[in-house]
Parts: structure tokens; sequence; C-alpha cells
């Protein structure tokens, strides 16, 4: 039942401490031939935890980092939408998100059917999900509740593409038809397990660096395309209206980023132990990483730049928090931190699209570099804690994984761009320039979010 | 009567606003204002994106004064608000009408 990508590892390891447990008290027990999963608390409360803190990186982390980016008069537009986002992915999640995300009928390793793509209905509404359903040694109710944050956060990160100039409508319309067939089907392909398209090519992504970051990254950048520059841009100074938030934002990152990826090993373990030690040595390493590459490059270290260095050195370690050790986090931290650096910078600039918060920038470029070196780092020969299977070489591994990089790209490429255009014949993308030019806050929502 | 606009660094705001008590000033109006004359902006950096801000933060004053304080007036302005950069600021001067304090309905002088 273990729907983790690092699953048959820590399968293992749970059935020999299983068995040691039954043989030491064989005597007393009475007869138990069959491993029956049973509750660990340990792991639950970890995973109660965890899911609380991967909540509060969307809300208030996100909303904050990308709410003090943006000018004073969309301060609230920006918080706005990761609270509606919220709301509004929880909901779809319990009519039939976690189905089709999480739905195993019909999936068989090897197996290439419709079900690798996309689970079925059979837990529309968490049906059969009772308080006594497990999942690995937590309950189904808990690990559902976690695998909903993160569907929460990474619908709200592409708001950062479209910020101050998308309609509050069309951005709902969009998450909505995003989330079903951009966000849901992703995460079945990578983590639903055997008969999965990319379980079964053996993608290496521990918490979500290809079905969260990569996925909200390029689906940033179609948006920020297709949306269309904000009015004055690049001539116009934007500048954001209030770095403390943005910083307070990255750090409440940062700390629920533990959540994120030490959580995603579904247990309280060394697993997760090991997991929360390389994310902090990423982070860090990325955000100096950046901080150096601006001073050199600009001649001052700035606020937002080590905030931004330290969110690319977490998208970056995310999938690789299960597989890699000390050393790989140090490689991938630096990597992201100058790779993000220039193509938010340097790249952007040159290729003219408005991203407007660097989505595609910092969690697609990031994601990018993290898959990949995740294939080289998770091998024990460069300190990785994975256990790689028969066959596998380094080689092998960065084709799969680049695979995977890929596959999503071209999926989740394609699919953004015929949901944008729908949902652009039905109500319209952006707001009417007299709306962008006056504030989303008071244009849209009717409020002010400073009352100075 | 005088009305004396003083536009000023902020940091020179107290240095001012003691050296016009010393002379007898009794109000001022102070209003937080930005501007720009020979002093060049700075640049802000934000991602890549360099922006040039034009118009500096400064302090505007503003005194209802007897025709008769007016010399020294400017004179203390000027010393105490000087540093002798760039954009210490300028004092403008105009007639002033008339001047009446609400409370008491005084006119004139009285009021100021």
């Amino acid at each position: 039942m273990k729907k983790t990508s690092s699953g048959r590892e820590v399968r293992a390891g749970r059935r020999t401490w299983t068995w040691a447990v039954i043989a030491m008290l064989a005597p007393v027990l009475a007869l138990a031939q069959e491993e029956v999963p049973t509750l660990n608390a340990g792991d639950t409360a970890w995973m109660l935890t965890s899911t609380a803190l991967v909540l509060m990186m969307t809300i208030p982390g996100l909303a904050l980092f990308y709410g003090g980016m943006v000018r004073s008069k969309n301060v609230l537009s920006v918080c706005m939408q990761c609270f509606a986002i919220a709301c509004m992915v929880s909901v779809l999640w319990t009519v039939y998100g976690y189905s089709l995300a999480f739905d195993t009928t019909g999936m068989e390793a090897g197996v290439l059917n419709a079900q690798s793509f996309f689970g079925g209905f059979d837990k529309a509404f968490f049906a059969g999900l009772t308080t006594d359903s497990l999942v690995a040694a937590i309950p189904e109710s808990v690990f559902a509740c976690f695998q909903l944050t993160f569907a929460i956060i990474t619908t709200a990160l592409i708001v950062g593409a479209f910020a101050e100039r998308m309609k509050f409508s069309a951005m709902l319309l969009f998450t909505g038809l995003w989330f079903t067939f951009c966000y849901a089907p992703v995460a079945h392909m990578v983590w639903s397990g055997d008969g999965a398209l990319m379980w079964d090519w053996g993608v290496l992504d521990f918490a979500g660096g290809t079905v969260v970051h990569i996925n909200a990254g390029i689906a940033g950048l179609i948006a920020a395309i297709m949306l269309g520059k904000r009015n004055g841009y690049p001539a116009t100074a934007m500048p954001p209206n209030n770095m403390a938030y943005t910083m307070v934002g990255a750090s409440l990152l940062w700390v629920g980023w533990f959540g994120f990826n030490a959580g995603s090993a579904v247990a309280a373990n060394g697993s997760a132990g090991m997991a929360m030690l390389v994310t902090q040595i990423a982070t860090a390493t990325a955000a100096l990483g950046w901080m150096f590459s601006e001073w050199l490059s600009h001649g001052k270290p700035s606020v937002l730049g080590i905030a931004s260095g330290a969110v690319s050195g977490l998208v970056a370690i995310t999938p690789a928090s299960g597989f890699v050790g000390p050393a790989g986090a140090l490689v991938i931290g630096a990597v992201a931190g100058v790779v993000c650096f220039l193509a938010s910078t340097k790249i952007k600039r040159a290729l003219g699209y408005d991203d407007s918060l660097d989505v595609f920038g910092v969690h697609c470029v990031g994601g990018i570099v993290g898959a990949i070196l995740t294939g080289a780092f998770a091998f024990p020969s460069l300190g990785g804690v994975w256990s790689p299977g028969e066959g596998a070489t380094i080689a092998s591994q960065l084709w799969i994984q680049t695979k995977g990089v890929l596959f999503t790209l071209v999926y989740t490429g394609i699919l953004t761009a015929v949901i944008l255009k729908i949902v652009d014949a039905m109500v319209g993308l952006r707001v009417v320039e007299e709306d962008e030019v006056q504030g989303l806050d008071i244009a849209l929502h009717d409020e002010r979010g400073y009352s100075l | 009567m005088k009305l004396v606009t003083a536009i000023i660094k902020p940091f020179k705001l107290d240095d001012v606003r003691e050296a016009l008590s010393d002379i007898g000033v009794q109000g001022i109006t102070v209003t937080e204002v930005k501007g720009f004359g020979r002093q060049k902006g700075h640049t802000e950096l934000y991602r890549g994106a360099e922006y040039v801000v034009d118009f500096l933060p400064k302090v505007k004053l503003e005194i209802g004064i007897d025709d008769g304080l007016l010399e020294q007036v400017i004179e203390a302005i000027t010393k105490s608000a000087s540093t002798g950069k760039i954009g210490d600021g300028k004092i403008f001067v105009c007639e002033l009408e008339q001047a009446i304090r609400i409370r008491t309905a005084e006119t004139g002088v009285e009021a100021l």
C-alpha cells in the first residue's frame, strides 16, 4: 500500500523490524503468519505535524513571499489567490482529486494502461476511508491530507507567474482545471506506485521536484507568456512593496519545507532525518550561491536575492531529499543557487517574458537542476543513501531522470496552454487595462491592503 | 505676514525645529514629500531588474510668521538644514494674506 517513491526501500526496512519484534515475542503472541499493517504512533505524529507545516508553506508562507514582491496595490490579490486556492483545491481533492492521484485499481507493475496516467474514481469523496484505514503505518486520513497540502502549494505557486494582471474568476477556473488535468495525473504518474508511468520508469522524485516544481514552473512560464506582460513592463519600475513580508514568507517556506521533504518519508525515521539535514544544507548553500552571484554581478547583495536563493535550493533538493547525502546537497545547492539566479535575472531579461515572480526561473529551473542531479548524487559512490537496483548506473539513472523532466515539461506545457485558451474563451484571462492600472485589490476585491 | 515653505533633508528636521524654537517660532507644519532638484536619484535592484529612483524623500515645513521675523527665520533654517552637499533643499517665501486661530477666532499676527 506504500505510495512513496522510496516505498520499496522503506517497506523492506519495516518488514525486517516487524519480523524481529514478532520473532522475539513469538512464545507470547498468538501465531502471527502475515505482516498486518499497524499504526505507528511516532510516524503518525510526525506526519500530522508535516501536514500542518506544508499547509503553512502556502498560507501564509507563499502569500507573504509573493505578496511582498508585488506592488502595494496588488498585495491583497496575491493573498486572495493563495487562500482561495487552498480552499478550492481542498474541496476538489475531496471530491475526486485524491482518487485521481492515488487510486491504484487496475494498476500492475510494468503494465501500461490508462491507469498508468491517472487513477479512477474508487476513492472519490474518500470512499472507503475510515479512521482505521492505513497507508504504510499512518492513517490514510493523514496521508490524504498530507498529499492535499502538496496539491495546494503546487497550484498556488503558479500565481507568481500571472500576478498583478489575471482575473480572479479566470484564476479559479484555470486552477480547478489545471489541478484536475495536470497536477493529479502527474502526481499519479510519479507517485502512485507500480504500474504508474514514471514510477515504472524508475524516476526518483522524493518530495515533488517533478510533481510540484517542474509542473508548476512550466505552467507558470506558459501562463506568463499567454497572459502577456504587465502594463508598462519592463520600462516601468515595479519594485516590491514590502521586502520584510517576502523575507518572512521565505523563512516560513524554509521551515515548512522540513515537513515537505522530511515528511515525504511518510515515517519518523532515519530517512526523514537525512531528508531534513540535506534540505538545510542545500538551502543554505543555494542562498549563498545566489547572494554571491548577485554581489559579483551587481555589486551589492540583496535580501530578495538571498531569499530567492534559499527558495531555489529548497526546490532543487526536493526530488533529491530522500536519496542524496550531505555532499550531494552541497553540490545541488550551489548549482541551483547560481543557475536559478541566472535564469531569473539575465536569461529572463534577455528572453523578454514577464514571469512576474520567477515561477519558471526558480521552480522549473530549480526543479530540473534537482531532478537531474538526483540521478547522480543518489548513488552511494557520490555520497547518496539510495540503494540502486541491479544494473543501475549513474548514466542510466540520469537518462531516466531526464525522461521524467522532458515528459512533464511537454505534458503540462501543452495542457496548460489548452486550459488557458479554454478559460480565455469562457471568461477572459486578463483584467482590463483600467483595472490593472488601478490595482487588483480595489478593482477585483474592493479592498485596500494598507490603510496608512 | 509671510508663509515660509522650506524643503529640507529628512534627517535635518530636528535641527531645524530646534533652531526655529530658539528664535521664537511657535508653530510648524511638517509634511513628508518626494522631490528632486539637481540631486541625482539612486538605483534599486530587484532580481536583476534595476530601477533608477528619481524622487528622493524630503521633508516640507510650512511656517506662518510676522514680517519682522523673516530674516531670522531664513538664516535659522539655512544654517541648521545645511550639510554643504547637493540636495540640501530650498526655501520659498510667499505673502500670507490672513491667519486665523480656530479656537479663539483671533486674526492676523495674534493668530500666529
